[in-house]
């Protein structure tokens, strides 16, 4: 693995360049989800872990025996499986009489866990059970939050941070506007959290931008909020840090204005405009004598002063 | 008449206009945040929590989400866009909602032994080309690794040199010599690493070789001597063995060119020593001597008496008596120049 840091010597270029991928970049891979279960689950909470699964697929790993584990008392196991799957968001799934059909969504930093939120499904609606529309494998979904408690609130605004990362999936440099098909509509309201995935289509409006009507899509769950487990700030604000190489370094002299032109400052020395290149002519070509010349021609500059 | 016309022409465009883009705007009170390079919306309007009761619930949120939806599609189709293969695209820009690594950023190489030391001395790279003149084959070749020139490991005969043992496979030995510059060159590799980390190295100690010279053996046994439980100190000498010399410490120097600042600071302090009047008080040296002068007056109060018991002359006794007295002033002297000159 990479941890050890390179002691023990990859022997194939294959090996190698997987050990590379795994290893800290400056340019991140996109993050991988590991989808398991708890010691107990029920048939909500499995559906809903499968459910999960099928939006996030080509980016996640599901573990599909039993893992009796709680990770808010012993996060040692999820950083294992993290290390193992190089998976650094997870969402764990369990139920029992305290706390029924629960969900913990977490992300790791440096395979150890940064921060996780434990949700518990009110209600549930699969993705079978809506069958009217769906939507190709790994689409990346258009993101929307509402609710003021996704600003005001700590937990909410973490809570927020999570859900981007985890469902944002990659990061691209274009997309096809055709294919903006997928809605992922969280709102937070009455201290519990909507979430609801929407088919996107677009109709005709008469101008360039379309109209947007909306269809329901599975799944979709009410959650209520339970325990929390966040970063301290000071691991928060590591976990942010941006590597040097990748920032963008200013450009000296070179500015734009309010219309996006570019302007550019120059600085230039002093011209000699005496030993400026006119017009080429016989009667005036250097003679023998010029040095004379030269001296009377800087007499009459001196009487202008004068004036 | 031509130009009332006209005026109801450009009324009614304006109309149409109008309502052509009621049906994609929507209204809110505060606007929303976007993120076009996460396709990321955030709505911080609280929703109407009225409607939210009066209303079916799913319905509610459907409506909500419509519209959010339309103003996040709304702001993507503002985006420069592009065709591509009959699809068009929108370019989005660089995410700006920060989000944290999933790894810490990558540290550069810690240097190895060898890289700093020709930094130190200023040694650099030099390029070697790839391919040499192979004057048996009469062909350029690769320098190093399969079908290089001069492969010395092609050769199917070898003279045996006039020094070695002529029953000697010269072939193993070769081969031996490059199995234990491969082995000696990954040791290196692991000391690297281990160094970078800060991990402490234990010393290469006594490498294995086939004829141990006389200080290697002599090294070889202080090895052993020392590899005890309490670590030799109850180990019997021979005879006339001598203590083994500049074993442990390494003496170390300082640089010759280096930092100019330390030196003066060093120059200076000794120089503030010679010149201070006071004499430097070592508390424990000066308590020491105060405690054998005192021994040295006792004894020599009580001493003479005794000695003479002993049966030795008396014209001796004198003098015998004065000449310590003398001594070890002398020598502590010594010792706190020693000192001085230490530090």
């Amino acid at each position: 693995m990479p941890q050890r840091d390179g002691v023990v010597k990859p022997k194939t270029k294959r090996s190698k360049r997987f050990l590379q991928n795994r290893g800290s970049k400056l340019k991140e891979n996109i993050k991988n989800a590991m989808i398991m279960k708890g010691g107990n689950t029920s048939e909500t909470v499995t559906q809903a872990l499968k459910d999960i699964y099928a939006l996030k697929k080509p980016n996640a790993v599901m573990y599909k025996k039993k893992n009796i584990t709680r990770p808010f008392e012993d996060q040692t196991s999820l950083e294992f499986f993290s290390k193992k799957s190089d998976c650094s968001l997870f969402l764990f799934g369990s139920h029992n009489k305290k706390r029924p059909n629960n969900l913990i969504f977490g992300r790791m930093f440096d395979f150890h866990v940064l921060d996780m939120i434990e949700l518990g499904i009110e209600k549930f609606a699969s993705l079978k059970e809506i069958k009217k529309s769906t939507c190709p494998e790994g689409t990346k979904p258009l993101l929307v939050f509402a609710g003021e408690a996704f600003d005001t609130d700590n937990e909410h605004k973490r809570l927020r941070s999570i859900l981007t990362d985890f469902f944002r999936g990659p990061i691209v440099p274009s997309v096809r506007l055709a294919g903006l098909e997928h809605l992922l509509h969280f709102t937070a309201l009455e201290g519990k959290i909507y979430m609801r995935s929407y088919k996107v289509l677009l109709k005709k409006s008469g101008c360039r931008t379309p109209r947007i009507e909306l269809e329901e899509m599975g799944p979709s769950f009410d959650f209520t909020l339970r325990r929390t487990h966040l970063a301290s700030d000071d691991l928060y604000k590591t976990a942010h840090r941006q590597p040097k190489a990748l920032k963008i370094k200013k450009k000296k002299n070179v500015s734009h204005d309010a219309f996006g032109t570019k302007l550019g400052r120059l600085h230039m020395q002093k011209q000699n405009l005496a030993k400026l290149q006119t017009r080429k002519m016989k009667g005036l070509r250097k003679r023998k004598g010029a040095t004379v010349e030269a001296v009377e021609e800087t007499s009459p500059k001196i009487t202008k002063t004068d004036e | 008449m031509a130009t009332c016309s006209i005026e109801d022409v450009l009324a009614k465009a304006e109309k149409d206009e109008a309502e052509k883009l009621k049906s994609i705007t929507v209204i809110k009170e505060q606007d929303l945040e976007f993120d076009p390079g996460n396709m990321l919306a955030f709505d911080k309007n609280p929703p109407d929590i009225r409607q939210f009761r009066e209303k079916k619930k799913d319905d509610f949120l459907r409506s909500l989400a419509r519209d959010n939806a339309q103003l996040l599609i709304n702001e993507m189709w503002k985006l420069p866009t592009e065709r591509v293969a009959e699809a068009i695209v929108a370019k989005l820009p660089e995410p700006t909602t920060r989000l944290p690594r999933e790894k810490p950023a990558p540290k550069p190489r810690a240097p190895t032994k060898w890289e700093e030391f020709a930094k130190l001395k200023g040694i650099q790279n030099k390029k070697k080309t790839n391919l040499v003149w192979d004057d048996v084959h009469k062909e350029w070749k690769r320098r190093w690794g399969y079908k290089r020139a001069k492969d010395d490991t092609k050769e199917w005969l070898i003279e045996v040199p006039e020094t070695a043992d002529p029953n000697e496979d010269q072939f193993a030995k070769r081969n031996k010599a490059k199995t234990e510059r491969v082995a000696k060159n990954e040791l290196n590799r692991l000391r690297n690493i281990a160094r970078s980390q800060k991990i402490k190295v234990p010393g290469v100690g006594l490498a294995p070789t086939a004829q141990q010279s006389k200080s290697e053996l002599g090294k070889a046994m202080h090895v052993a001597k020392m590899s005890t439980a309490s670590v030799g100190k109850f180990q019997d000498r021979l005879p006339k063995e001598k203590a083994p010399r500049n074993t442990g410490k390494r003496r170390k120097f300082q640089p010759l060119i280096g930092d100019f600042s330390t030196e003066k600071q060093r120059q200076l302090d000794i120089l503030n020593i010679m010149d201070s009047k006071k004499p430097r008080l070592d508390i424990n040296k000066a308590a020491n001597k105060q405690m054998r002068e005192e021994d040295m007056e006792s004894r020599k109060k009580t001493g003479p008496g005794k000695k003479g018991q002993k049966g030795r002359k008396g014209k001796f006794s004198g003098k015998k008596s004065k000449a310590p007295k003398l001594a070890p002033k002398g020598a502590n002297s010594r010792k706190l120049n020693k000192q001085k000159g230490k530090r």
